[in-house]
């Protein structure tokens, strides 16, 4: 999932994974772009949790660590 | 009727399970993991007729869509958020705070585990986390090896119950903690004692139930059920068995001989 051509790009570290974003993108796009489905989406970045009104205004930078977890089944 | 059987019947009247002021008129809790689908989920929360189901958090895998598993859990039916992956009471909270944005609500069943051979459960650990989240106004039932001074100290800290393994996780071992828990159940008078982990047939949730615990949690047997829902309906029932019996104040075991037919009058007597 590399940007492509689009200006400068920054490497973001998500769930452990290293990917390449636009650097204008905010948390909100990042979590729309990966996620199929927003809604029971819980975001930290760099080990703080962000509340989803809060991913529009969250910029993001080179090096950033976003962590993404949603509810599973467990007992 | 008589005065004597009215007073019986509203002696055997039940009361619901309360925790944390909440109402339960259903005493068996439902695990949702391992289940070979969600059809397969779905069906056994409906048979066992639980109003309270366990869910994990983790990690959202970006390569594969995966299903929400939320829409397959009735509105109804209270969703509590356990901390499992947690190694420490520091990872516990953040898993809770976590879950706290989700919006499902302050329900959190502690799980501090770092032993993966065993997957017993860190009770020091469990007894710090319990005492930060309640303080921050969660409704904590940490899960715990049976213990009576971590009971004790459990419900100082604020647990809205206490839920004492009966054997290791996923062991369908049965009730191989019985003795400990059954002093947690005559000890512990101010919040409810809930069988967790290690219930693997409807006949020992029966009898966790006949000594007096207030619920059983249970997952692991049911979701690795050739029919997970027939079983589901049938912890629901052995669940329920269980409470009568015990409401019923059944006679204890003897080391002798009753009989149950009357020793006098009988027919070649001279």
């Amino acid at each position: 999932m590399n940007a492509e051509s689009e200006g400068n790009t920054m490497n973001i570290l998500v769930n452990g994974h290293p990917k390449d974003f636009p650097e204008a993108h905010n948390l909100k796009n990042i979590i729309e772009q990966l996620c199929a489905q927003t809604s029971r989406v819980m975001a930290e970045v760099n080990g703080k949790i962000i509340r989803s009104p809060q991913w529009e205004s969250t910029p993001l930078k080179d090096g950033d660590k976003i962590e993404l977890v949603s509810f599973v089944g467990g007992g | 009727m008589s005065t004597t059987q009215t007073d019986q019947s509203e002696t055997l009247q039940d009361t619901p399970l309360v925790i944390a002021k909440k109402s339960f008129t259903n005493r068996f809790l439902l695990g949702t993991g391992k289940f070979k689908n969600k059809i397969d989920l779905r069906d056994s929360i409906l048979a066992s007729q639980t109003q309270l189901v366990t869910v994990a958090l983790r990690r959202i895998d970006l390569e594969r869509h995966e299903e929400n598993i939320l829409e397959y859990i009735p509105e109804n039916v209270t969703l509590m958020t356990n901390t499992s992956g947690a190694r420490n009471a520091k990872e516990a909270i953040r898993i809770a705070h976590l879950a706290r944005e989700s919006g499902c609500g302050l329900w959190i069943k502690i799980e501090v585990i770092n032993d993966s051979k065993y997957l017993l459960p860190d009770n020091e650990e469990t007894v710090k986390a319990t005492e930060t989240l309640a303080k921050e106004g969660f409704i904590v039932l940490p899960y715990m090896y049976p213990d009576l001074y971590v009971a004790r100290a459990l419900v100082k800290a604020g647990a809205a119950a206490v839920m004492p393994l009966g054997s290791l996780i996923g062991s369908n071992q049965g009730l191989k903690a019985k003795e400990f828990i059954k002093i947690l159940i005559q000890e512990i008078d101010e919040v409810p004692i809930i069988v967790d982990a290690g219930i693997g047939a409807p006949s020992q949730a029966a009898e966790a139930m006949e000594m007096g615990a207030d619920a059983i949690l249970a997952n692991t047997a049911v979701a690795a059920a050739g029919h997970p829902a027939e079983l589901a309906q049938a912890f629901h029932l052995a669940v329920q068995a269980g409470r009568l019996a015990y409401l019923s104040q059944m006679p204890l075991p003897q080391d002798i001989a009753s009989a149950s037919s009357p020793l006098t009058g009988f027919l070649y007597e001279s």
